[in-house]
């Protein structure tokens, strides 16, 4: 089995990494970029693949060359046997578009075409949840490659590889009430779900979970970026200009609001905790909220 | 696929020191062993007093097995050993060292967490070289049966694993044990249960206050009258950089006397005679609470069923008589044994007999005489008969026995040194709490220094614990007063007029009647099993990393 799964680098939106200018405005450069956490969970599913039917997992994305940094978080957090990163100055400003042929190009790229491509919901900055589907449209357009099933929510897989065939259980509305269970034939294209989880019930998965896991934290924390990640530009690739980058890129962002803080509608009372008086009050304002 | 179960030829429960020893017993004998342990990290789920002996006698030590445990996962080597007898603020201390190192090579003080994870490392490697390995968070919750036969382990996290030898190393609420029907917890008298401080102290402290240099360490053992009557004693060890306090009791002298665990640990921590050590300073790491099996009584003489094995405490393998205390050193011996008998059962070509096997070896290498001494035995029906404590008690309260313990000062600095003598102590009152406190009394000088020391409540205990909270693993099936009221007292994080710990008291009103019911609230279980055996309910572990988790141990 070999499966790809697609990453991308999103400013590190958690509390206390996040830096914001006084207009509410993101500042990059005082943010730390990090791999896009829904993109971890996809790379897990690669991994559960992995174990349980071995093969090779590749992580690749597009972006600067400091997204090197950003494979090499999701080879030490999660897993993976290789890096690519598709870098040049004239694919950036891609949108959704532009990125999604980009990274179809580079997929056809790899020596072996993928059993399986993994990507996450949506981007933690982007949030448009396109890229992954439109970077399977962009593979089915090419003649070179077998056109596959795109699979989107999928919160479980099972591959059997005898059948040649993966079996996702699916959310249907983006809601945990209503799964639906689809089988479909390899190779294929797999959105996961936020929910998506990792199972393995059988000793032998988890302890070649563990081996793989100490081995690729191993790997990562030793890795050389200049040589152990493979980067393709644009020549490399042998993209048009005019469909990637910029150039490559239909949509226009008209402009962008910020959305105002909404005011705080409860009202802040101090009470020093010696006020046996004021306390008295808080405790008649809590009661209400306690059981028996 | 999905038919075929996944086979291992050994599955060991629990790596704990039991567990450890016979994977790695195993391993060596290049048996393919798979190690599922609960905790989410070894030693997560363990607590121990905290000393491990390496028996002059025993086949199997801790540091043969594991070479470089005493230096890279034990506490400090523990030469020193004393008891003290107390009465109010009089003070009698014996030396104990000569009991102490009788037969033994070496003592080490540990911390269950970080042995335990350390063990669990050298057995992943050691048993994935077999084609096993060892992984955490895995709760095994029963046997799996063949035609009544028993062929496997079930798990909360795995299906079910075939194994031709199954090493129960599950501890003192063995599950496998009691799936078998080889343990219960029926008996309140079968058990004791300790609970234990682990306290902060720089090393530099504790050299200075113990006067010992950095590579040494000491014991201190508490008897006498400083717990309310309740039969026990206390400890303190030295571990690194902290020291382990605790008290240890008969499970039915707690239930009967309706006595707080919490607060007669903290009786013990706030005597005058711990001020030397603490000099007014007081940093809790960690509460922690545990059964202890009484081997005397529940050593399982025949600890195998089928392909199951038992090993450790979920065997009753622990040892208990006066101040001899050793328990992980019989876990680490039978877990070996448990492994060799294994290995020759399967050249002989019936690995069926492996259990068999294992019984004659706990018996022909002297586990067994250790753990159910026949001296006890004789001497078992003093404690279940009143008019001989009854005499015991006037002549040791006499101005007689007054004289006679001044006479015999040092023989009973002797006594208490004897392995003979400590085979036959009985478990009465007389023996913990009496003739301590007489000692204490007639022998001892005051102490003279005043202890200020406040241990935290319950409620700072539980909230200081690590808990990763899942269904509730206890069921309380009768919940009458009568039935489980008990617990209330006995729950080493429960206590009359706390709601904040797992068992409370409540009165209901039902058709005009008022009726005293308990309930429970099984989020600060620190799951020692106090009240599987002094209520009445329906008690499992819970799932694989959940629960408490021991930062300590």
């Amino acid at each position: 089995m070999h499966m790809v799964t697609l990453t991308k680098g999103v400013p590190d939106f958690r509390e206390g990494k996040v830096s914001f200018d006084e207009d509410g405005h993101l500042e990059r450069g005082k943010t730390p970029t990090v791999m896009n956490p829904n993109d971890k969970i996809a790379l897990r599913a690669a991994l559960q693949t992995k174990v349980k039917h071995g093969g090779h997992v590749s992580l690749m994305s597009m972006g600067p060359p400091g997204y090197k940094e950003v494979l090499q978080e999701g080879m030490k957090d999660v897993y993976a046997d290789d890096l690519f990163l598709l870098s040049d100055r004239e694919m950036g400003a891609a949108d959704t578009w532009a990125t999604a042929m980009t990274i179809a190009t580079g997929i056809e790229q790899l020596e072996q075409e993928p059993d399986i491509i993994f990507a996450g919901f949506k981007t933690a900055d982007g949030e448009t949840g396109h890229t992954g589907p439109q970077t399977n449209w962009c593979l089915d357009i090419n003649d070179e490659l077998t056109d596959r099933p795109l699979i989107t929510h999928v919160i479980s897989i099972d591959v059997d590889e005898d059948k040649g065939t993966v079996r996702a259980k699916r959310l249907v509305e983006g809601d945990l009430s209503e799964i639906e269970t689809i089988e479909a034939e390899l190779p294929a294209f797999i959105v996961t779900d936020p929910e998506f989880e990792a199972t393995y019930r059988r000793a032998e998965h988890r302890l070649r979970y563990k081996d793989l896991r100490e081995a690729t934290r191993e790997r990562a924390a030793t890795l050389e970026l200049d040589e152990d990640v493979t980067v393709w530009n644009q020549e490399a690739l042998n993209l048009d200009p005019d469909f990637i980058g910029l150039d490559g890129s239909p949509t226009i962002v008209s402009g962008v609001d910020p959305i105002p803080k909404e005011p705080s509608e409860r009202e802040a009372t101090v009470i020093e905790p010696d006020d046996e008086e004021k306390m008295e009050t808080v405790f008649d304002e809590m009661k209400q909220y306690a059981s028996n | 696929m999905r038919d075929t179960h996944e086979h291992y030829e050994a599955v060991v429960v629990g790596n704990g020191p039991g567990g450890a020893a016979a994977a790695a017993a195993l391993a060596k004998q290049d048996i393919e062993t798979l190690v599922l342990e609960r905790g989410t990290a070894a030693g997560s789920k363990n607590v121990s007093g905290g000393l491990i002996y390496g028996e002059e006698w025993a086949p199997y030590t801790m540091d043969d097995l594991f070479p470089g445990f005493r230096e890279e996962a034990a506490e400090r080597p523990i030469d020193d050993y004393y008891i003290h007898n107390i009465a109010g603020e009089s003070v009698k201390t014996f030396d104990l060292h000569k009991i102490h190192h009788q037969g033994t090579e070496w003592c080490d003080a540990v911390l269950r967490r970080t042995m335990d994870s350390w063990l669990a490392d050298r057995v992943h490697e050691m048993t994935r070289e077999t084609g096993g390995g060892m992984l955490t968070d895995v709760r095994v919750n029963g046997l799996l049966r063949e035609g009544g036969k028993i062929v496997g382990v079930t798990c909360d996290e795995l299906d079910p694993i075939t194994a031709d030898v199954i090493i129960a190393a599950d501890g003192v609420n063995s599950e496998l044990a009691r799936d078998a029907g080889l343990m219960d917890w029926e008996e309140p008298d079968d058990w004791f249960q300790g609970v234990k401080a682990v306290v902060d102290m720089d090393p530099e402290r504790i050299n200075q206050r113990f006067d010992i240099d950095p590579t040494t360490g000491s014991a201190h053992l508490f008897s006498g009258d400083l717990f309310d009557g309740v039969r026990g004693g206390g400890f303190l060890y030295t571990n690194e950089d902290s020291l382990s306090v605790g008290t240890v009791f008969h499970l039915d002298s707690i239930a009967e006397e309706r006595a707080e665990p919490h607060e007669l640990l903290d009786n013990l921590l706030t005597h005058p005679l711990l001020d030397q050590w603490f000099d007014g300073e007081y940093e809790e790491r960690e509460y922690s609470a545990k059964l202890v099996p009484d081997s005397k009584k529940v050593a399982h003489p025949s600890p195998h069923r089928g392909r199951l094995l038992l090993v450790g405490d979920a065997a009753g393998q622990m040892q208990a008589q006066g101040p001899i205390i050793k328990g992980m050193n019989h876990a680490v011996t039978a877990g070996g044994l448990a492994a060799e008998a294994f290995q020759e059962a399967k050249t002989r070509g019936q690995p069926g007999a492996a259990g068999a096997l294992y019984e004659r070896k706990l018996e022909s290498e002297g586990v067994m005489k250790r753990l159910r001494p026949r001296r006890y035995r004789m001497t078992r029906f003093i404690s279940e008969s009143r008019p001989i404590n009854k005499l015991g008690n006037a002549v040791i309260n006499s101005r007689v026995g007054a004289a006679g313990l001044k006479l015999f000062d040092g023989l009973i600095e002797r006594s208490f040194n004897s392995p003979f003598v400590l085979g036959m102590i009985p478990d009465t009152k007389m023996t913990y709490v009496t003739i301590p406190e007489r000692i204490g009394e007639v022998l001892g000088d005051p102490v003279t220094s005043e202890n200020n020391v406040e241990p935290p409540g319950l409620d700072d205990r539980i909230g200081d614990l690590t808990y990763n909270v899942d269904d509730p693993h206890i069921e309380v099936r009768d919940e009458s007063f009568d039935a489980s009221g008990v617990a209330v007292t006995a729950c080493p994080v429960s206590a009359t007029d706390f709601g904040g710990g797992c068992y409370r008291e409540e009165t209901v009103q039902t058709n005009g009647e008022t009726e005293r019911k308990v309930s429970l609230d099984t989020q600060p279980c620190v799951e020692c099993g106090t009240c599987a055996v002094v209520a009445d309910t329906h008690w499992e572990h819970p799932s694989g990393g959940k629960g408490v988790e021991f930062k300590q141990g």
